[in-house]
């Protein structure tokens, strides 16, 4: 019996390094005459800068270069790359790598100091003289779409950067028909995902090799050696990025590029000494990518019995100054909010606007906790319009699993068709409800209510775009030693590539799990590739690698068969040996056909498709596979002083394939904990000035151990038809529903109240002004 | 302006280093660059994150916080000296076991304060665990595992006693 790899909870390959400190994240990265880099950022949210004078900090004695707009090279002085263009997005307005002439946001870089260390860079940065002229700050989001108080991008006459429809069905016929329509204004608003690292590159130039090394916190290596091979005139062979260790990503670690990643590699090449520059926790907050705020005008058409007759949504998307990562963020949000429900007739139309706050990208998430939020409220504050239970309406209206494939009739943020590959709905929240005992609920929090506490339940649905193409590749190597070696482009944040992509080749090639050592996020190990996002990892690079390591058993198998004068359809693989089946002792180690498939002299047969027991293979898939699940909880509310303590916290999880559930549990446990953090206790506040107010860990609460609960996970495998594997995304779902969850639970616990709660994230505050009204209208 | 520097003498991880750094250079900053210890991490540089926590004769300490020349004459033990691959320290084997790490950056803080707070509390419930680790920051686990590991970690040393 072979040992089996996949789907078991295998403890991580890449723990013992990071355990005794020997992890390499980009600021460990330590070279000879190594400099140190400082940005100096705007302290304004939008202003004309009329002279910066560097003279000061030149003189400085430990600086060696200041750079401003005006010192970059022609190609740089351009607005960066236009990551992801869409047909409605007329203004795709970049950031600049150096602010030429006005600054737009608050952080926004506007010259770069290096010097011999960093406390001298810091220094010499405040020399720097820079007269700004402010202009009107541009940050309430309707006031933006209105064009009000002022024009971030001057040039195009408007603060909107693209208006797009998608219709499915007749939106208008269906609320014609409909017995009751339920109209509301939803905000959802600034978060951010404050990655315990913040974002780092240190650069090395070899003017002889002409070879450009650089390490960079970034999701995405391949695309950003691509994109500096184009900017700096060289060949991508002579370009390498390494994203090392990781410290958590969650999305905003991708792009292209932030100036950083530009300027670093510019000042090594300069200067012809390694740089490094490490953002601080200050610059973190202003400096690196946000996410989140939208206003949904949303309605809902049903029938007295609660079928959903149509939705409509019309909403606003704050996209900062720029817009680099065009509108993938509104496009997964009008993609998630139909969820799990039939919706015949869906009308979803947004605004992305500029305005002058920082840029937003996806964070973990990107968009669906806010479909989520918007559909599960209409759904909740429908059902309690028609006084029917929230659970029966969403068993009414779900998708059922006979229904597969689904065509939603949208497009999705992959240009392809929004097809649910599989799923089954029903099933998880019946297996939620069951865990939380919601039939004998009512009782329950009667009996809460009776000691005085007020406790909710609350629980929603979701459906998890997730492993969407265009491709990712994998090389899988055995070398003579019997040691696997595995090439992959995606890069690792913590998702645990190092084991999980392991046991795929493991399982195919039945060797131990220690045995097999991945590579990830090196463009000198594997050069094609796009990146870890949109929960695609597991999904894209981890079918390429089963291919591969498909591929890699077949050579083996017929490699082996003629050392051992067998027939291939005769052998097995098993603890690193390919033996005839039956008759173990007639065996070769995986290391000894290694040899054999690379010899010295002789003929290598043409089946083998060259020489060595390595195979390279690349997968795209037509689309993306969608997980879903249900959370539910119990939340106790202290109305006395607004906070929240969650008593219980279920997940029921449908992730297609499990790979490995220690590491998938982790995912969720990890999701969970953010989505109850920028539900109630994360926020990022602006002032009228465009100032961000709580831009430190002081202000901005990431919940600590004492916030969140135990949370227990429910496992469902529905195989994802799109891919061998069968596995579908799992890095997001921990996060998307918890909004609508919690609002949810927040009315069940104060239902005496007849709350509405229409805004995340929510915060002791602004939870008590709600307590507040309720209880003064009801008095 | 020159910048002033001092030669102090420090022991890190049962070794005597004499270094001469500026006197406004962060414990942790000397740590990862002088003395190339960069298993301890910096996160927000305020002191909230608890990523660069040191012991500081013996105690837990935020290395951000303190300046290298501040730790002069007294010992100073970072997560290098807990244990090798080869040899893990039990709060490591816990960690290990119970997937208490996921991208590892805030890791070896979290080792230092959980190693120390086991010394003085070898059976602690799960409450008070969940408010020792409430002085670190991790944006990745949830704490869930954090927590099982503590607690595993708790039985091993036990184990180990008797």
């Amino acid at each position: 019996m072979t040992t089996r790899w996949l789907g078991a909870p295998i403890k991580r390959n890449e723990d013992p390094r990071l355990l005794v400190g020997q992890g390499l994240f980009v600021d460990d990265v330590q070279l000879p005459g190594m400099l140190h880099a400082v940005v100096l950022r705007s302290p304004h949210a939008h202003a004309r800068i009329l002279r910066i004078d560097v003279r000061r900090a030149l003189e400085h004695p430990d600086v060696l270069l200041v750079l401003t707009h005006a010192d970059l090279p022609p190609s740089l002085r351009e607005p960066l790359p236009k990551l992801i263009p869409h047909p409605d997005l007329k203004h795709h307005k970049t950031q600049y790598t150096l602010a030429p002439d006005k600054v737009r946001h608050v952080g926004e870089p506007v010259a770069f100091v290096v010097a011999t260390s960093r406390y001298a860079a810091e220094d010499a940065a405040e020399l720097i003289e820079v007269d700004y002229e402010p202009l009107p700050a541009v940050v309430d989001l309707e006031d933006a779409a209105a064009g009000r108080p002022a024009l971030v991008h001057e040039d195009i006459g408007t603060n909107v950067a693209a208006h797009s429809v998608q219709r499915v069905g007749d939106y208008e016929a269906a609320r014609a028909r409909a017995d009751l329509v339920l109209a509301r204004r939803f905000v959802v608003d600034r978060g951010c995902a404050s990655p315990m690292e913040t974002r780092g590159v240190v650069a090395q130039w070899d003017p002889r090799a002409r070879q450009l090394t650089v390490w960079d916190s970034t999701q995405a290596p391949i695309p950003i050696r691509n994109g500096l091979a184009a900017l700096f005139g060289l060949a991508q062979k002579d370009v390498r990025v390494i994203a090392p260790d990781v410290g958590g990503g969650f999305g905003p670690k991708i792009m292209m590029f932030y100036p950083e990643e530009v300027l670093v590699p510019l000042a090594a090449m300069r200067l012809g000494r390694p740089v490094k520059w490490i953002e601080d926790r200050r610059e973190h907050f202003v400096a690196t990518n946000h996410e989140r705020t939208q206003i949904h005008h949303a309605e809902i058409a049903l029938d007295r019995e609660g079928h959903i007759l149509g939705v409509r949504t019309v909403f606003l998307h704050d996209a900062g100054a720029y817009i680099p990562y065009g509108l993938i963020v509104p496009i997964v949000a009008e993609c998630t909010l139909p969820g799990p429900y039939r919706i015949p007739n869906y009308h979803a139309e947004f605004r992305a606007v500029f305005t002058n706050k920082t840029i937003v990208s996806p964070y973990r998430g990107a968009g669906r906790p806010h479909g989520v939020f918007v559909m599960e409220r209409l759904l909740d504050l429908a059902a309690r319009e028609l006084g029917m239970d929230r659970a029966e309406i969403r068993r009414r209206n779900f998708i059922q699993p006979h229904e597969f494939p689904y065509d939603v009739g949208l497009i999705y943020q992959d240009n392809a068709p929004l097809v649910y590959d599989s799923g089954n709905y029903p099933a998880a929240l019946e297996r939620a409800l069951e865990a939380v005992d919601y039939p004998r609920w009512p009782e329950e929090k009667a009996r809460y209510r009776a000691q005085g506490r007020r406790v909710g339940l609350g629980f929603a649905c979701y459906v998890e775009g997730s492993g969407i193409g265009p491709y990712e590749g994998c090389r899988v190597t055995v070398e003579p030693s019997g040691k696997v070696y595995v090439a992959t482009g995606v890069g690792t944040q913590g998702q645990g590539h190092f084991t999980s992509l392991a046991q795929v080749v493991a399982e195919a090639l039945g060797v131990d799990v220690r045995d097999v050592h991945v590579v990830t996020g090196d463009t000198g190990a594997f050069g094609w590739g796009t990146g870890t996002f949109a929960s695609r990892a597991a999904v894209v690079a981890g079918s390429a690698v089963h291919l591969a390591a498909q591929a890699v058993r077949q050579k083996a198998l017929q490699v082996a068969a003629s050392l051992l004068e067998a027939s291939p359809e005769d052998l097995e693989l098993a603890d690193g040996q390919v033996r005839v089946r039956g008759a173990p002792s007639r065996s070769v180690s995986l290391g000894e056909v290694a040899r054999a498939a690379n010899p010295l002299r002789g003929v290598i047969p043409s089946e083998w498709e060259g020489p060595g027991l390595e195979a390279t293979r690349y997968f795209a898939p037509p689309r993306g596979t969608f997980s879903h699940g249900v959370h539910a909880a119990l939340v106790e509310v202290d109305p006395e002083t607004a906070t929240l303590r969650f008593l219980r916290y279920v997940v029921v999880h449908d992730c297609g394939t499990i790979l490995n559930p220690l590491i998938l549990d982790g995912q969720i446990h990890g999701g969970v904990a953010q989505g109850i953090g920028g539900s109630f206790f994360e926020r990022l506040v602006y002032d009228d000035s465009g100032q961000l107010l709580s831009g430190s860990f002081m202000d901005f609460h990431i919940p600590t151990a004492v916030e969140i609960p135990e949370i227990e996970v429910i496992h469902q495998e529905t195989p994802s038809p799109l891919n061998p594997i069968g596995a579908k995304g799992a890095g997001e779902g921990g996060v998307i529903p918890v909004p609508a969850l919690v609002a949810q639970a927040i009315e069940d616990a104060l239902d005496d109240l007849e709350l509405e709660i229409l805004r995340m994230p929510l915060h002791p505050d602004a939870l008590f002004e709600l307590i507040q009204k309720a209880t003064r209208r009801g008095s | 302006m020159r910048e002033p520097l001092r030669t102090v003498q420090l022991e890190v991880n049962g070794k005597a280093y004499t270094v001469t750094v500026p006197v406004r250079k962060t414990l942790a900053d000397v740590l990862r660059e002088d003395l190339q210890l960069t298993g301890t991490h910096v996160g927000c540089e305020q002191g909230v994150c608890g990523a660069c926590t040191v012991w500081l004769d013996g105690e837990p300490v935020r290395s951000c916080l303190l300046l290298a020349v501040q730790a002069a004459g007294h010992r100073v033990t970072t997560v290098e000296a807990l244990g090798t691959v080869d040899r893990l320290h039990p709060v490591q084997e816990a960690f290990w076991e119970n997937h208490g790490l996921q991208c590892g950056f805030c890791t070896p803080g979290i080792l230092m304060t959980v190693a120390a707070f086991l010394r003085e509390h070898p059976a602690p419930s799960r409450q008070e665990i969940r408010e020792v680790l409430a002085g670190h920051l991790c944006r990745c686990t949830g704490y869930q595992n954090i927590v099982r590991a503590v607690e595993d970690a708790a039985r091993r040393l036990q184990a180990r006693r008797t």
